[in-house]
């Protein structure tokens, strides 16, 4: 019988040296490498009138110390790496900044000495003067334009982009109710436990620079520093070892790290490694999520949406690198799973003193489904009607797919949404949900969300079958976390007819695999799982052909089952997938494993020369998938919670999401990237806040005072799923890394607004926040 | 000190960290640093057999005393201690940065409490952050792991 591992809750083969503490983080490798530390910018703003490394320079353990005037790349602005017409003020900071800072936490100078406690006695010797300039701290101010970020980039507007789908202005003049609305939400941050690190080494006599990096990106920071360097790209490897959580900032390039550190290595002829503590991690590493929203809704007595307009404005940071694809996604995921008959967004990006802005899971969406959600509670509050049935009566319904939304999406196409049931997302949610809890300040919450997943362009995998008759695969992309040497097992075993436990999976190794693109946007399992897929059936394929020879069977009568490939309906007249592999190489020396089978005076199954035109050597093949638009998953989250009306403590009393990412490879690994979403949307929602003050320092840059949920604030959460499957490839599935996260904020704003009859137009919220709400 | 139950002289930097020296001084990668100032629990580590943070101790201030790393509790091939069997089990580790330190309290935490009511569950895992799990397989693997135990 065929086993199935595909849909199966196969337990996680990446676990036994991660629990035994054999795990390879960057900072457990390189022992013996010099260390650094950077000296960073204490302004949010100010220009740097001298810079003196002279007595770091002087201290002995100090092995060099470069300031921007020490790099032939000092001078070089760092890449922009998404352009876009509309983004006609981009701008990217430089390795190091030498004479303007524009956020507190910009790098200034870096120190590598022989080891990280010399490095950052010697970074606190050097002198750096600044003359402070005036600060430009959330999105509201700088649209004043007081003060600008960059002076040449007028009114900070880094871009602006208006988008319509109907008319929005009749449809608004004919709609019988209107209604203008505000919403604000702030920044927020990834906080993966582990922080970033790099570790760089230089073989001078290969010419080979070897990097490993906590990167979600491997193959484009290889990409980088090929160019930066003037190498070869065959002679630059770049590894994703093992990472320790990732959310979005670690796909970012470059960081000044990723270049100051390879860049020492091949200075210096010596490893140098640098290692993140987490309060530079605060201010360095990109933050995301700062949006105002000024919404005007048009809708009818039964509470359908006839007009939406938003107006929205991104906190875009200091430097634009990530181009303006965060407020494309919210302008493109606004409406969500509801029909709009006629859309206008507008948004202006700006450029604020604070650290620059990228994905951080989610990357767009939370805010935008919280404009939404919002916005329908607040029509539903208007005609006094039911929230969950204006919701109703919005939604898509399954028979409109695909759906053309009709605004631009993050992959360049335009939205359309594949596949779905809205409906029945909303229904059984509702049905999970259960009654209400008795008890004062007691409230409900509801959201529906879509969510686009799988963008392109491309993902590949390499599949091999070893003469011992176990499995190596390897992609491009690297995992944080989402048990992707598991998944990928899983999809391959299955159409090798191995045990999963006889696959074995490489991601993130540009020696293995140099080519993809990198983990985000929840697109591992549609890219990668389905280039595993594509890649394996050729290998099975090829096995059949092969096998055909020596079974004298044509290759559509095989099949590949038990480690064998054998003759469909005869058991017994089979050849090992290990046999397969050795005759797959044809070859004049033996050299064990079987291989004497595949030497020149055995008996030959077939005429001709040992390869064929057009074959070669090995039971392997690459295959690539290349998504023609986003695979689009969808979810409802509801919540009951109850807020003490005394010290605006939130109790959540139930959480329950009913999600749908198309067909599910790995139930038990889903359940994990769920729950881990929802907590970091309750830790998002109302314990996290990064609290910069007017002068832009951020002055909770610790996890003393930035509140990360622990085990007592979380819930338990509980999941249903339903499974529409993609039609936009073979495997049928979506993305789920991001989904968990998306409707938290509008679920709990909601049900806290149920709860307490005050209206929530913000996010985060905090006990403080809501007793301030109260009391006004 | 004894690390894992060998003995080894102390650091002779006197303000090296007991993490720092675990990990790089003695090769003990399993102790991951988290945040440096005692708040994320990932450089738990066991001294004379009570959770601990290593990153706010000095390496100097653990001497003569036994300390206990994750690398401590099963050995090379060995069948994996029931904690982290249950972890596994559970797939109540996803990036496996913060998975040493909760294994190391949970063991703690079983040692003190060896049929733990929920609520001491709770306490007992409320020391350390994790950014990918959300605690809830975290909890199912705690409970699990009572069961291996008995």
């Amino acid at each position: 019988m065929t086993t199935r591992w595909f849909g199966a809750p196969v337990q996680r083969v990446e676990d036994d040296r991660l629990l035994r503490g054999k795990g390879r983080f960057t900072d457990d490798l390189g022992e013996g490498a010099l260390e650094c530390c950077f000296v960073r910018s204490p302004y949010a703003h100010a220009r740097i009138t001298s810079i003196d490394v002279s007595a770091a320079r002087a201290m002995p353990g100090v092995v060099a110390v470069y300031t921007a005037a020490d790099l032939p790349f000092g001078g070089v602005d760092l890449p922009l790496l998404i352009p876009h017409p509309n983004l006609t003020h981009g701008r990217t900071q430089r390795c190091l900044a030498s004479e303007r800072v524009r956020y507190a936490g910009e790098a200034v100078a870096f120190v590598i000495a022989e080891s990280r406690y010399i490095a950052e006695d010697a970074a606190e010797l050097v002198q750096v003067d600044y003359e402070p300039l005036p600060v430009v701290i959330t999105p509201e101010v700088a649209l004043k334009a007081e003060h600008l970020v960059h002076d040449d980039v007028p009114g900070n507007v880094a871009a602006e982009m208006t988008q319509e789908v109907g008319d929005v202005d009749a449809a608004m003049r004919a709609a019988p109710h209107r209604k203008r609305l505000r919403f604000r939400y702030e920044r927020g941050a990834a906080s993966p436990m582990e922080g970033r690190a790099v570790w760089a080494r230089w073989s001078a006599g290969e010419r080979t620079l070897t990097v490993y990096d906590s990167t979600q990106s491997p193959t484009s920071i290889r990409g980088g520093l090929a160019v930066l360097f003037g190498l070869p790209e065959s002679n630059v490897e770049v590894i994703a070892p093992d990472v320790g959580g990732g959310f979005g900032p670690k796909i970012m390039l470059f960081y000044p790290d990723e270049l100051l550190v390879p860049y020492a290595a091949m200075q210096l002829g010596r490893p140098v490694k640098w290692t993140e503590d987490r309060q530079e991690h605060f201010t360095a590493v990109n933050q995301e999520r700062g949006q105002v929203h000024e919404v005007e809704v048009g809708f009818d007595g039964e509470g359908r949406v006839l007009a939406l307009g938003d107006d929205f404005i991104h906190d875009g940071g200091a430097y634009t690198p990530y181009g303006i694809i965060l407020p494309i996604i919210s302008a493109a995921q606004l409406p969500g799973p509801y029909r709009i008959p006629s859309y206008r967004v507008r948004f202006r990006d700006m450029y604020t003193n604070a650290t620059p802005t990228s994905p951080y899971r989610g990357a767009g969406r939370p805010h935008a489904c919280f404009v939404m959600e919002r916005t329908l509670d607040a029509i539903a509050a208007e005609l006094g009607l039911d929230r969950v049935e204006v919701r109703r009566r919005n939604l898509i319904q399954r028979d409109e797919f695909p759906y053309e939304v009709g605004v631009l999406w993050q992959d360049g196409n335009t939205v359309v949404y594949d596949s779905g049931d809205y409906p029945a997302l909303l229904d059984r949610a509702l049905a999970m949900l259960g009654p209400k809890p008795a008890g004062d300040h007691v409230g409900m919450g509801v959201a529906v969300y879509v969510e686009g997943t799988g963008v392109g362009p491309y993902e590949g995998a390499h599949v091999q079958v070893l003469v011992s008759g176990k499995v190596v695969a390897a992609t491009g992309i690297p995992s944080q976390g989402q048990a992707h040497a598991t998944v990928w097992a899983q999809v391959v075993a299955d159409e090798l007819g191995v045990d999963v436990r006889d696959v074995e999976v490489t991601g993130g190794d540009t020696r293995r695999f140099p080519w993809g693109v990198g983990t985000f946007a929840s697109r591992g399992a549609v890219t990668a799982g389905n280039a595993m897929h594509v890649a394996a059936r050729i290998v099975a394929d090829r096995a059949k052909q092969i096998a055909s020879d020596h079974l004298e069977a044509a290759p559509e009568d095989l099949e590949l089952v038990g480690g064998q490939v054998r003759v469909k309906g005869s058991p017994d007249r089979g050849i090992p997938l290990a046999a397969v592999a050795v005759l797959s190489n044809p070859v004049r020396y033996a050299f064990g494993g079987g291989t004497e089978a595949a030497t020149q005076f055995t008996a030959k199954a077939r005429e001709g020369p040992p390869l064929h035109d057009g074959e070669q050597p090995g039971l392997e093949a690459t295959g690539y998938y290349s998504p023609p638009g986003s695979a689009w998953a969808s979810g409802c989250h509801a919540a009951y919670v109850r807020v003490d009306p005394k010290t605006f403590r939130l109790e959540i009393l139930r959480y329950v999401v009913v999600h749908d990412c198309g067909r599910v490879i790995n139930p038990l690994v889903l359940q994990g990237q769920i729950e881990g979403g929802v907590a970091q949307g309750i830790g998002g929602a109302f314990y996290e806040r990064l609290a910069y003050d007017a002068d832009g320092q951020l002055r909770n840059a610790s996890f003393m005072e930035f509140l990360m949920p622990y085990a007592t604030e979380i819930p338990r959460i509980e999941i249903d799923h339903l499974e529409t499957p993609s039609p936009l490839n073979p495997l049928g599935v979506k993305g789920a890394g991001e989904a968990g996260v998306i409707p938290v904020g509008a679920v709990l704003a909601s049900a806290i607004e149920d709860a307490m009859g005050v209206s929530i137009t913000e996010m985060p919220l905090s006990p403080l926040k809501l007793y301030e709400l109260s009391a006004t | 000190m004894r690390v894992n139950g060998v003995e080894h002289s102390a650091p002779t930097d006197a303000r090296r960290l007991l993490s720092d020296h675990l990990r790089h001084d003695l090769g003990l990668t399993g102790t991951h640093v988290g945040c440096e100032h005692g708040v994320c629990g990932c450089c738990t580590v066991l001294l004379d057999g009570a959770p601990v943070r290593s990153c706010l101790m000095l390496a100097v201030q653990a001497e003569g005393h036994e300390v206990t790393t994750v690398e401590g509790l099963a050995r090379d091939v060995a069948p994996l201690h029931p904690v982290q069997q249950a972890f596994h089990e559970c797939h109540g580790l996803q990036c496996g940065f913060c998975t040493p330190g909760f294994v190391m309290s949970v063991v703690g935490l079983l040692a003190q409490h060896p049929d733990p009511s929920p609520q001491q569950i709770e306490e007992g895992i409320s020391g350390n952050l994790c950014r990918c799990t959300g605690y809830a397989s975290i909890r199912r693997a705690v409970s699990r792991a009572v069961e291996l135990t008995k």
